[in-house]
């Protein structure tokens, strides 16, 4: 449901600084979300003044600065550091995206740091994906067959295989699905973006025989259509990818198919 | 244990909503859309105006005369340009929604580009049907 204001728990607080060392002479101002699950209180913003000139040129790396030097409680999640396995998508400075592929510089003001909107918060900048990835499961992303296997592999040709190209690199971050409005009050029901364009990354796969099954799925006034093509999901996609579109192009085969 | 005690002493149950509204950048793809929206509920209210002035009509001149009072004076204008406004917002974004149903225009330049000629033929035409409107009143 549409709920506009926080929650009584999750209003968020003013909390504690952490000024810049003695003579650092380029800093910066990160002000973090923070929320621990055991101290029993309200979340709160920390504001810590980094140091550019001993600071890697990304976000990520004030994080990690930050943890290593400043306050070892900060809590978040990373690992690839290269933009390709969607631990630290955030949202930074306003949108979501992934903490390691962001410049610092791209703030030309101080830079706010919170977790992906509208989610449940394990701690600090990690957000529960369960339900997310409940969805993912739920549209069972797997290649699905009735023909016996062939031999050996079931052949593509270059055309059939170049209709995944946009939907094959989504790393499942979830920038997209917690940008969007949508989601945020229908999220118990509606798939979301990210999960729709995996959905329709096994719809438009040549090799897979459940098309018609899949749609079967997908076709439902929550699942599918709380879709208002708000756009926010392909305005934020650090990948560059357009799961606004992937959902069109869903939407245009529930039509076709009915002839 | 109560249920009160056990929901305090579950970690889960305390989590917090992470900020949404608070935090995300307005942006114009967001902004068009609740627009679209607020938009239609404006235009759902200001057709009860144009039965009132067209029940007036037909009950009498005196009715009429009432209606018509309401609706030229700075009140009934101000609304009323609102209402025009709200109807050529609504339409012209009507059409980029039929174009995206149609499944044209999701590259994000031609949205962006498509979201500002939105916002420009709103203007313009409310410009222009008030400018008839003025010059034949």
């Amino acid at each position: 449901m549409v709920e506009f204001a926080l929650p009584a728990n999750s209003k968020v607080g003013k909390g504690k600084f952490w000024p810049a060392p003695e003579g650092a002479k380029t800093t910066k101002v990160f002000k973090v979300y923070r929320w621990h699950p055991k101290d029993g209180a309200n979340p709160r913003v920390d504001t810590y003044e980094v140091d550019l000139d001993t600071c890697g040129p990304m976000v990520l790396d004030a994080l990690i600065k930050i943890k290593n030097e400043i306050d070892p409680t900060l809590t978040f999640r990373r690992s690839c550091r290269e933009g390709i396995c969607g631990s630290c998508a955030m949202n930074i400075d306003g949108t979501n995206t992934l903490a390691c592929t962001k410049y610092i510089s791209d703030m030309t003001d101080e830079v706010r740091v919170y977790p992906l909107p509208h989610m449940p918060v394990v701690k600090d900048l990690v957000p529960d994906l369960t339900h997310a990835i409940a969805q993912y499961s739920a549209i069972e992303p797997w290649l699905k067959t009735t023909t016996p296997a062939p031999e050996r592999e079931r052949p593509q040709s270059p055309e059939e295989r170049a209709k995944l190209d946009g939907l094959w690199e989504c790393i499942l971050c979830f920038c997209c699905t917690t940008s969007c409005p949508s989601y945020w009050w229908n999220g118990d029901r509606y798939l979301g973006p990210a999960i729709l364009l995996q959905a329709y990354r096994w719809i438009a796969d040549s090799r897979d025989e459940a098309t018609g099954e899949r749609l079967d799925q997908l076709e439902d006034p929550f699942r599918l259509y709380r879709c208002h093509t708000i756009m926010n999901c392909t305005r934020t996609c650090p990948k560059g990818l357009n799961p606004a579109k992937a959902i069109a192009e869903i939407k245009k085969l529930m039509v076709e198919r009915r002839g | 244990m109560s249920a009160q005690d056990e929901a305090a002493s579950d970690p889960k149950a305390r989590r917090p909503l992470s900020p949404h509204l608070q935090v995300y950048r307005p942006q114009l793809t967001s902004a068009l859309s609740i627009f679209h929206r607020i938009t239609g509920i404006a235009l759902a209210v200001g057709t009860l105006l144009l039965v009132w002035w067209l029940v007036a009509a037909a009950a009498g001149p005196e009715a009429y005369a009432a209606a018509s009072g309401f609706i030229g004076s700075w009140l009934g204008l101000f609304l009323l340009l609102g209402w025009s406004a709200a109807l050529f917002y609504h339409l012209a974004n009507g059409i980029r929604h039929l174009v995206w149903d149609a499944g044209y225009g999701f590259e994000l330049p031609t949205v962006y580009a498509s979201g500002w000629a939105v916002v420009i033929v709103t203007g313009a035409l409310t410009l222009l049907a008030w400018i008839v409107g003025l010059v034949a009143w």
